[in-house]
């Protein structure tokens, strides 16, 4: 007896190891231990022994079993691992095949800058404002101190609808606006990026372009204070390394008036084509705000004063983005513009 | 304005400032530059003497000279008309640098040639300035030219010249001296005192009557028995570095002293007068030949002078031809004038501008005025041996007053952000030669001389300080002001950063188109806005559409061959209503070729540019706001057919459509919203809606109608027919053809049904139902399909 079941469990071990798939596992466990099974008959077969010899008989009879059960479960493990990395393996696609995305569109670089500009003000609690591009005389140079006659006028040659009505030459028109608009007279903090017009048309000009200014209206605000403010400005915009030269300057709203050069980001002041080899590139131009404006305004020139600044944004998205030809700007050659279609 | 530094030396010490540190210093006080080098620019050229000068063996016109260039004899060719033996001549030796190339040994017909000798022409001179002479033959020096020596430098041709770029303001930087000024405060230097002294003689026989508000100022005297003969070469030479063409002594004095002085003045044939000069308007239609022999007509918005009959000069700009100083003028008649600068502006505009208007323009000094006709005289004297009359007729209502400013020390700290010190502060004024007064080293009493018209408060004199302190040596400060938030308008970036997302380029375009693509795209019934003096006939109307300029863009990229292509653009139009200039803000869109959906793409129609309105309407909150309509007026420029109105709440936003294929053979579709009526519609807050615990159930019908109901009319009445339990309503086929009846269309829905309060039972699902088609039914006769 204990001979047969020795037997038994070393045919049925031999056969589990053998086995080749999950089916042919169950045909085992049903040939040994199913209720017909050859281990299951040996338990039929205790009543015949002894009852000195049945407990031993039936623990030996059990542990065979369940040793021959244990193996099944683990080469069923074993099996059925084999055969789920087969048909995984059957699966296998092409990774390199191109995805299924949809198409990215892309900002215009000039809208990218202004963004970057409206992000940084914000930040620094400037109000982001906009104003008519179709504007009146009043408000584009009036109220500018630029009377009509003013020799300054002469810088820009205008386009205009009527003899009130031009499109704006300066987003410096908002300044007027702003200080007009606030009605408490209470300290102004604003940035005005827009569209401004010239008349004017070459390589280096387009008729259209555009600006931000910005204007700072508060107690005890100095020359010290634009000169810190633009150096921030122009750091985030070029570089930490940049750096900025005031050269006095005339603007009929402010007084004093400068331009502002920043060091050649190209060669770093050096001297090259772009900067032509001066080192320097003129950005902007900027000022302690007039006290005529202020007055005319509405803003006591005596308790407040300001500054404001300007700048052209096309440059600034040429030189950001190394692009040469103003004309490309303006072109949308969708080439162009498929390149813009990133973050920064 | 062109500054000599020769000129400017005559006025003030300068010794030898090279020219280009003078630019770059001028620069950081404000006055930028635009070109910056010397009269002429060459490598070294010396004075040599022709010691022999044989003709060339093998040629008819070639001389071999012998040239004794001090250190040495070099043999030159030469193939000049005047060259001749004991001639003194300017010479570039073998590897000098000339404009048009560097000269080198030669070898000319087998005679060895070590040089040129060289004719005015060659040496880069302005064409402007070179006579027929100096074109036709070498250069003749003056028989007392040292062989050997530097003959640039001999002619004063080595002259330093900056060709500034002045601001508007600084008229007076449009003389020598008021440069003298400037430069002086940089180096600290004093300005010259100028020489203005004359003999009289005789009495003046003219009168002066000015008859306009636009004159302040007008001054006459007369010189007479002058000499008309050729400048000195060293007033040659400074006029031309200054840009001026030399003509004869005393056409070349009155540039010089206007120069000099920044007063244009004019010279009269005082013969050719009839003893009087008067300053009027003109008459409406006056006809004034001036100087350069043009017939002007002119307005009365122009000043002229008069003889007393008629025009004899146009103020500021020309004189006349008639009167003018001419090879046989004996006596002169000198004017110094001031108009008024608008008025000088309006007729240069108009008609001419010269060197004098330039000046007339930017505001004169009166007290310059009176220095200048002094000047004249002491010119005309000692170059023109002319001698002065006795007397000037003078009509004078100018202010020649010095201004006063008060400022205080603080004030200039303030506005500056330094801490700059009243001895400081005084240091600066008495560079600028302005007198400063304090007694407290507080307050400043600053007397400002008249030369300086751009300054009259206080904040011009910080401005002087700033300058001549130093820009640099202010320190950049971190603004001190209250923590405040910034803000601004977020729905356009959500507006462009949606439809980057959708997979459009954003593109910028011009506002400014033709005056028949001003409206394209729109009912045309808005009046355009014209530029009254437009650049070209391509930008000379205001857009009343942003669909135009993305058709121009479709059109310049399909001509590059690109087939594909997805634009937007937010920006403005604009149209006239009445006496009302509008503008609006708008976004628009062009779409056409094949548009990426995955791995796949669609040939772009109109539903995939209907996605893109639905997608932008719904992302900005207008989600069931919003309907198409197709019955609306559609411009003529758009497909009848595919096009549809944009409405939102009832009211009119925007269109998109095809293109017409009248316009346009291949499918392209725009869209264009109007933002300022869509964004005027409120959206409420995003908020959240509790979920239904009760599950909901989907039905789907289908039904027959004519084919002319539109679907979101059938939805309509679904809709209606559902009540409050329909949650959802989609199409989801559309079919015609095998089976369905000519002029039919079979359309089926999926319909949600659903209540948030309780499940649905069978009954009531069936009633829904049935109210739906019966609702179908009635409206549309629509058949229900099985």
């Amino acid at each position: 007896m204990e001979e047969k079941v020795s037997k038994i469990k070393e045919v049925a071990l031999k056969e589990i190891e053998d086995a080749k798939d999950v089916k042919s596992l169950e045909d085992i466990r049903v040939k040994y231990l199913g209720k017909k099974g050859e281990l299951t008959a040996l338990l039929k077969m205790m009543g015949e022994l002894s009852p000195e010899e049945r407990p031993k008989m039936g623990s030996l009879v059990n542990s065979a079993k369940s040793e021959i059960e244990e193996k099944i479960k683990n080469k069923e493990e074993i099996l059925r691992n084999e055969e789920l990395a087969k048909k995984l393996e059957s699966e296998r696609i092409d990774v390199t095949l191109p995805a299924s995305k949809q198409r990215r569109g892309s900002k215009h670089p000039l809208n990218r800058v202004i963004e970057e500009i409206e992000d940084l003000f914000v930040s620094m609690g400037y109000d982001v404002v906009a104003g008519p591009e179709l504007e009146t005389d009043e408000y584009c140079f009036e109220r500018l101190n630029l009377p009509k006659g003013h020799p300054a006028r002469d810088m820009q040659d205008s386009f205009y609808i009527t003899t009130e009505y031009l499109l704006r030459t300066q987003t410096s028109a908002v300044q007027a606006r702003a200080m007009m608009a606030n009605k408490e007279k209470s300290p102004i903090r604003i940035i005005v990026p827009g569209k401004t017009y010239r008349r004017e048309d070459d390589a280096t000009h387009s008729h259209q372009f555009n600006q931000v200014e910005g204007l700072v209206v508060d107690e005890k605000i100095s020359f010290a204070d634009l000169k810190g403010t633009l150096e921030i400005f122009m750091k985030h915009m070029l570089g930490e390394n940049t750096r900025l030269r005031f050269r006095p300057s005339y603007f009929p709203f402010t007084e004093p008036s400068y331009e502002v050069d920043v060091s050649c980001f190209k060669c770093g002041g050096k001297g090259c084509n772009l900067c032509k080899q001066t080192g320097w590139i003129e950005l902007l131009g900027a000022g302690i705000v007039h006290p005529n404006v202020l007055k005319m305004n509405g803003y006591d020139p005596e308790k407040y004063s300001g500054f404001a600044f300007g700048t052209g944004l096309d440059r600034l998205a040429m030189f950001k983005y190394g692009i040469t030809d103003i004309r490309l700007l303006y072109a949308n050659d969708v080439r162009f513009l498929n390149q813009f279609d990133r973050k920064d | 304005m062109i500054l000599s530094t020769n000129f400017l030396k005559d006025y003030l010490d300068l010794g030898d400032v090279d020219v280009h540190e003078l630019a770059e210093k001028m620069t950081s006080l404000g006055n930028e530059y635009d070109s910056c080098g010397h009269l002429v620019n060459t490598g070294k050229l010396v004075i040599g003497e022709v010691i022999s000068c044989e003709p060339h063996p093998d040629s008819d016109h070639l001389h071999v000279c012998k040239v004794n260039v001090g250190d040495k004899v070099l043999q030159i060719v030469c193939g000049a008309p005047n060259v001749r033996e004991g001639l003194k001549v300017i010479v570039a030796q073998d590897g000098t640098m000339l404009p048009g190339g560097e000269i080198k040994k030669s070898n000319i017909r087998g005679q060895e040639s070590n040089g040129m000798l060289c004719s005015i022409a060659e040496l880069g001179l302005d064409s402007k300035f070179l006579k027929e002479e100096d074109k036709a033959g070498i250069h003749e020096l003056p028989q007392d030219a040292k062989v050997g020596e530097d003959a640039i430098k001999y002619m004063g041709w080595d002259d330093g010249v900056i060709d500034f770029d002045l601001t508007a303001n600084r008229g007076d930087l449009l003389s020598i001296l008021g440069m003298a000024y400037e430069v002086g405060a940089i180096y600290d230097k004093k300005v010259k005192p100028i020489d203005l002294s004359h003999k009289e003689e005789g009495n003046l026989d003219f009168k002066v009557s000015v008859k306009t508000e636009n004159c302040s100022l007008l001054l006459a005297r007369k010189v007479q028995n002058i000499t008309i003969k050729e400048s000195t070469p060293e007033m040659k030479e400074k006029l031309m570095a200054s840009g001026i063409r030399p003509i004869n002594n005393v056409v070349d004095i009155s540039n010089y002293v206007m120069l000099e002085t920044g007063q244009p003045l004019h010279f009269y044939d005082a013969d050719k007068l009839k003893g009087l000069l008067e300053v009027r308007m003109a008459s409406k239609g006056e006809k004034l030949t001036t100087l350069d022999g043009k017939e002007r007509t002119l307005s009365e918005e122009d000043i002229v002078i008069s003889d007393g009959q008629r025009a004899i000069g146009l103020a500021g700009v020309m004189g006349g031809l008639d009167t003018e100083i001419t090879e046989n003028t004996k006596n002169v008649l000198i004017e110094a004038a001031v108009f008024n600068n608008v008025k000088i502006r309006r007729t240069s505009n108009k008609i001419l501008r010269s060197e004098a208007s330039n000046r007339f323009e930017k505001g004169l000094d009166p007290n310059r005025t009176f220095m200048a006709i002094e000047r004249a005289c002491h010119m005309l004297e000692k170059y023109a041996d002319g001698t002065t009359c006795k007397g000037t007729a003078v009509y004078d209502k100018a202010d020649k007053e010095e201004k006063k400013i008060d400022i205080t020390v603080k004030n200039i700290n303030d506005i500056l952000g330094t801490n700059i010190s009243a001895k400081e502060i005084l240091d600066v004024f008495r560079k600028l030669d302005f007198k400063a007064e304090t007694k407290d080293n507080e307050k400043i009493t600053v007397s400002v001389p008249t030369r300086r018209i751009d300054i009259s408060i206080k904040e011009d004199l910080i401005e002087e300080v700033g300058r001549i302190y130093g820009v640099d040596n202010v320190e950049g400060k971190v603004m001190l002001l209250p923590v405040r938030k910034g803000s601004y308008d977020k729905t356009a970036r959500e507006i462009r950063n949606k439809m980057v997302n959708l997979g459009l380029n954003e593109t910028l375009s011009y506002a400014l188109v033709s005056d028949s693509d001003s409206d394209m795209f729109t009912n045309k019934t808005n009046e355009k806005i014209k530029i009254l003096s437009p650049l070209t006939e391509e930008r000379s109307t205001l857009r009343q559409s942003l669909i135009v300029s993305l058709y121009r863009i479709y059109e310049y990229n399909k001509a590059h061959d690109i087939q594909d292509i997805a634009l937007f653009e937010m920006a403005k139009t604009f149209y006239k209503n009445k006496e009302d200039y509008k503008e609006e803000n708008k976004l628009a869109c062009l779409m056409t070729g094949n548009y990426d959906l995955g791995l796949s793409t669609k040939k772009v129609d109109f539903y995939i540019i209907k996605g893109v309105a639905e997608e932008l309407l719904d992302y900005l909150g207008y989600s069931g706001r919003y309907s198409f309509l197709a019955d609306g007026k559609i411009p003529n420029d758009f497909h009848p057919g595919k096009t549809a109105l944009i409405s939102v709440n009832g009211e009119n936003v925007g269109i998109m459509g095809r293109v017409s294929p009248a316009i346009c053979k291949d499918e392209v579709y725009v869209m264009e919203i109007n933002l300022d009526k869509l964004l005027a519609k409120q959206v409420g807050k995003m908020k959240y809606k509790e979920i239904s615990k009760f599950p909901t159930v989907k039905k789907d019908i289908a039904v027959l109608v004519d084919s002319d109901i539109s679907a979101q009319e059938l939805q309509k009445a679904i809709k209606n027919g559902g009540g409050k339990l329909l949650q959802e309503s989609k199409v989801f086929d559309v079919y015609t053809g095998k089976g369905i009846p000519e002029g039919k269309k079979s359309i089926a829905f999926s319909i949600e049904l659903g209540d948030s309060t309780k499940t649905l039972t069978d009954e009531i699902i069936n009633e829904t139902m049935n109210k739906i088609t019966e609702n179908l039914n009635n409206k549309f006769k629509a058949e229900l399909r099985s």
